[in-house]
């Protein structure tokens, strides 16, 4: 079995079938996924700009990323559960996007680096300077950007 | 009259050049949608803080004052490329009962906001520090993210056609989006 016949079957699933048989319900989880994003926006702003120096300087960075965490969490967590059926409606579709493939190989790295060096960096357990913190930020907005652009993207190809 | 205006810059080669362009819309509608994350982003965090659900060890004046500056920003960007897509597509979006409430809500949003820098915020000093800030902060915080949650749902929903005023429509449709003035 190749990869491609696993995306075929996850299109066929009865999630899949039920989005893409429906006109309203792709519309609808599409838009949650949106206001998920936005979420998850603020949520890695708030860190990396201040990791950058650029906002909320008056609270230590462990203040800011401890309070940022949950909604961190929650809304990476709305992005999974929406971006799912949004997956399996067009599962063949994403197989041949390249968009698809630079977003979920992007997300990965970027949660993967959320969640190891820079909330170590972020709520003081790794003590780096401030140029390490600074270019921890921008990494961050750098990576999230990526997954962001190439996720409207696949709409567009 | 509005109509007109829109049929206006319809006819504008600079209109028809960026809607029918490969690269330039999406581009355009991409910045858009990733700015929202910026402005709503932001807003949504001092949102929560004036809820008394998030950030709150942190005091108030410090959430506006050091993350309204970027929510503006990314409000600027929003109305610029907003301005442009808009361009892009004018009697189509202008017709468009989404485009509407989306204004609607556009609308209710900055009066709440307005009223909320205005009236409620006058006496921050008192409860700056409040994990839970008063009623009146609350709602204003509440009705923001509802806003502006409904401005960015109907937003998306404009792309798609389902009351569009070239299908046949409900009356309350036909009404609402003006599906049956001609132009001047």
């Amino acid at each position: 079995m190749t990869l491609f016949d696993v995306f075929d079957w996850l299109e066929l699933t009865a999630i899949g079938e039920a989005v893409r048989g429906s006109i309203w319900l792709f519309p609808a989880i599409e838009a949650v996924h949106l206001l998920a994003l936005a979420m998850i926006g603020g949520a890695v702003l708030v860190v990396d700009l201040r990791l950058l120096g650029a906002s909320l300087r008056d609270q230590p960075v462990a203040s800011v990323a401890k309070n940022a965490h949950p909604w961190l969490v929650a809304s990476l967590l709305a992005l999974i559960a929406t971006g799912v059926p949004l997956f399996l409606s067009e599962a063949v579709k994403c197989y041949f996007n390249t968009s698809f493939w630079v977003k979920m190989i992007t997300l990965v790295v970027a949660v993967t680096f959320a969640f190891s060096v820079r909330r170590r960096i972020a709520d003081g357990r790794w003590q780096v300077g401030a140029g390490l913190q600074k270019l921890t930020g921008a990494t961050s907005i750098g990576l999230w950007f990526v997954v962001a652009a190439a996720g409207r993207w696949i709409g567009f190809s | 009259m509005l109509l007109g205006f829109a049929e206006w810059l319809a006819a504008n080669p600079w209109s028809v050049a960026l809607h029918e362009s490969l690269y330039m819309y999406p581009l355009v509608e991409s910045t858009h949608v990733l700015t929202i994350c910026l402005f709503l982003g932001t807003l949504a965090m001092v949102d929560l803080r004036l809820l008394g659900i998030a950030f709150r060890d942190t005091p108030i004046p410090e959430m506006t004052a050091r993350l309204l500056p970027w929510t503006v920003a990314g409000f600027v960007l929003l109305v610029v490329t907003g301005g442009l897509l808009f361009f892009a597509i004018p009697v189509r979006t202008y017709q468009s009962l989404w485009f509407r409430i989306k204004i609607i809500l556009l609308v209710a949003a900055g009066i709440n906001m307005w009223i909320f820098h205005k009236r409620v915020q006058n006496d921050v000093d008192r409860w700056a520090r409040d994990q839970k800030p008063p009623r009146a902060a609350r709602v204003s915080a509440m009705i923001s993210l509802s806003a502006w949650a409904g401005v960015v749902v109907t937003g998306r929903m404009i792309a798609y056609n389902w009351f569009d005023c070239d299908r046949p429509q409900a009356a309350f449709v036909v009404w609402f989006a003006e599906c049956m003035v001609d132009a001047p």
